[in-house]
């Protein structure tokens, strides 16, 4: 039975109390915080532990990070003077994204998911329901025009604009009247036009990070899944809703294994920490890193049918 | 069966009608940021890239906007650029040198750290930097113009005595005075804007502009006789010809004197008026040149004057 939207979350609290239900959450939001203050300690108090911000940055002055899609677009705008360094750097931050989920980006490092997943809890304490219908392949055209963009114009012409750059820089460069313009557009798109509106169907950064992410070992999976009792709670926080049912009882169904094989998937945790049930839980390969049980998880995943079914779906 | 074939026409038209959704609101949205990017293309003159960033078009391409070159800056002088209309690239490093020149720092810090080259590594001296060129754009209301004794952007100038040097020149209004006018030269002007910054008056005399609106570009087919000859150590045309006047009736030039005199009518010899000074040339220039040359004599039709000044010898 679903649980009615004024009652969400309850039932997780009442079986796991208030940091229980939200330690994912948490945790995401220190990541997100941290990495901010990371970047902004080197200017305040002098330690660079990180310096630049996330299209390139300096680790402690020595490891050099590069952003895949400013590269990219780099690329595509026909620049190739750059230098063994952007290439060190981009090398590191795509093999650390496809070993973890690339969209372990959106939830856990982004800033503008801060601002989405504000807009979302708004959009249900309003009980705001209607969306415009926007295909989630939209991020995937947006990719491929970001692309196209710089090719034509000779420039990374979407970092005029790119709202995940803008926030980002205004929250460690110093934030003026772009930067606050971005945040309430964003907000009010996601509030008043499209139920994740931003980050699950336009944001082309995510979608490159679902590109990068696919063979991802890290993955949410569903051990418990034969516990589940339909509340679609975590259909109503997951902000790709459209992922959960292969993980569920509808994959169970159909034989699939138990975990979120989508490279969609943000590893954001809100459905672990939503399910009262404990259903879900991080995992490696078929190694749980968190909950309990996982008899069925590892049943599935020992099978070979199983196992050829992941590799089709990555 | 019908009905199957039904509803997949239904299938795949939805299909089809949502990607052509998709594509058209994205062919939208970038026809907008494409527009913005072109607009934003030619950076504003008053923004100036830190030293050793490559030419504009190549800079947007290659600059990821990391603002590392910021955060290296020991004077905090670069700003990166916030979204908007008049701004530099958004995200993109820039100084503005009246409120914040570039220190030119020796060791050139903020080019290291660049992660792709947008701040060209291979610059190593600050003084081969040429992040713009000074200009002394106002003549009206620079001091040294009006007479006084300024030349702070001479003595601010990290290329000292090179970039800006003094040239002196006869104070017409006084008659009596020199004039120190600062004069800067683009072999040697980093485009720092130390001296933008120091300018004394309320709004600067001097600005540093970027060097596509402050140089012209000399047709390439141009060779200056002057570097020639000094290249080939010797004159390109020997010898040298003789310069030929070609004057109105009536006038002469004096070529060792140097003056232009009007032959009177009449006036048998050495009795014109010079146009320049009112005085009469020296006499025996002027005769030598007015005596008809002998006939027969050597070099006597070699001279240009002969015929230039036809129609002298005939008022004799």
């Amino acid at each position: 039975m679903a649980t009615p939207i004024e009652q969400l979350g309850q039932d997780a609290i009442a079986a796991k109390g208030w940091l229980g239900a939200h330690k994912w959450f948490i945790l995401r939001r220190l990541s997100q915080v941290a990495i901010i203050a990371l970047f902004s300690i080197g200017p305040i108090g002098g330690v660079w532990v990180l310096k630049g911000n996330l299209a390139g940055s300096w680790v402690l002055d020595t490891v050099p990070l590069v952003e895949p899609f400013v590269f990219l677009q780099m690329l595509a705008a026909g620049m190739f003077g750059f230098l063994t360094t952007t290439l060190i750097g981009v090398a590191i931050v795509v093999a650390f994204y496809a070993l973890v989920g690339g969209r372990i980006y959106c939830a856990w490092v982004c800033p503008v998911n801060i601002i989405t997943d504000a807009a979302a809890w708004v959009r249900r304490r309003l009980g705001i329901s209607q969306s415009a219908k926007i295909s989630p392949q939209t991020r995937y055209w947006m990719l491929a025009a970001v692309l196209v963009l710089a090719l034509l114009t000779g420039q990374l012409a979407y970092e005029l604009v790119n709202p995940v750059a803008v926030v980002h820089r205004g929250l460690i460069f110093g934030m003026g009247a772009g930067f606050w313009g971005m945040v309430a557009g964003i907000f009010l798109f996601d509030l008043l036009v499209a139920r994740h509106g931003w980050c699950s169907h336009v944001c082309p950064m995510g979608a490159m990070y679902s590109l990068i992410g696919a063979p991802a070992a890290l993955k949410v999976t569903s051990p418990n899944r034969a516990k589940c009792d339909d509340c679609m709670e975590c259909f109503e926080v997951c902000p790709e809703p459209k992922i959960l049912p292969a993980a569920l009882k509808q994959g169970m169904k159909r034989g699939l294994p138990a975990l979120v094989d989508s490279s969609l998937c943000t590893r954001c945790g809100r459905c672990i920490d939503i399910c009262s049930k404990d259903v879900f839980a991080f995992g490696v390969g078929g190694v749980l890193l968190s909950g309990r049980a996982h008899e069925e998880g590892a049943r599935k995943g020992a099978s070979g049918e199983k196992v050829e079914s992941l590799k089709k779906a990555s | 069966m019908a009905a199957g074939n039904g509803t997949g026409n239904m299938n795949r038209r939805r299909f089809l009608l949502n990607m052509a959704r998709s594509a058209a609101g994205v062919s939208l949205l970038a026809l907008g940021v494409g527009l913005h990017a072109r607009s934003a293309k030619a950076l504003p003159p008053e923004y100036i890239r830190p030293p050793g960033a490559l030419d504009e078009d190549k800079f947007l391409s290659a600059c990821i906007r990391c603002g590392v070159c910021v955060r290296d800056c020991p004077y905090d002088i670069l700003k990166l650029a916030e979204l908007g209309g008049d701004n530099p690239a958004t995200g993109t490093p820039y100084f503005v040198a009246r409120t914040g020149p570039c220190e030119m720092c020796e060791d050139i810090p903020c080019i290291p750290g660049c992660p792709t080259n947008a701040l060209d590594h291979s610059l190593k001296d600050i003084t081969k930097a040429r992040m713009g060129l000074a200009v002394l754009i106002d003549q009206e209301t620079c001091v040294a113009f009006l007479g006084l004794r300024c030349e702070v952007c001479y003595n601010v100038c990290p290329v000292r005595g090179k970039a800006i040097t003094l040239e002196y020149q006869p104070n017409k209004r006084s008659g009596r005075h020199a004039l120190f006018i600062p004069v800067v030269h683009s072999e040697h002007c980093t485009g720092c804007g130390l001296c933008e910054k120091a300018c004394i008056l309320e709004r600067e005399a001097i600005k540093v502009l970027p060097i596509r609106l402050a140089k012209g570009e000399l047709g390439h087919h141009y060779r200056l006789g002057w570097q020639e000859k000094a290249r080939r150590k010797g004159s390109l045309v020997s010898p040298d010809e003789t310069h030929q006047f070609n004057l109105p009736e009536g006038v002469k030039y004096d070529y060792e004197t140097g003056r232009v005199y009007r032959v009177e009518e009449g006036a048998p010899q050495g009795a014109g008026k010079s146009l320049r000074d009112g005085k009469a040339p020296g006499a025996a220039p002027a005769a030598r040149e007015m005596a008809p040359a002998a006939p027969g004599a050597p070099g006597a039709l070699s001279n240009p004057l002969d015929v230039l000044n036809r129609g002298i010898r005939e008022a004799e």
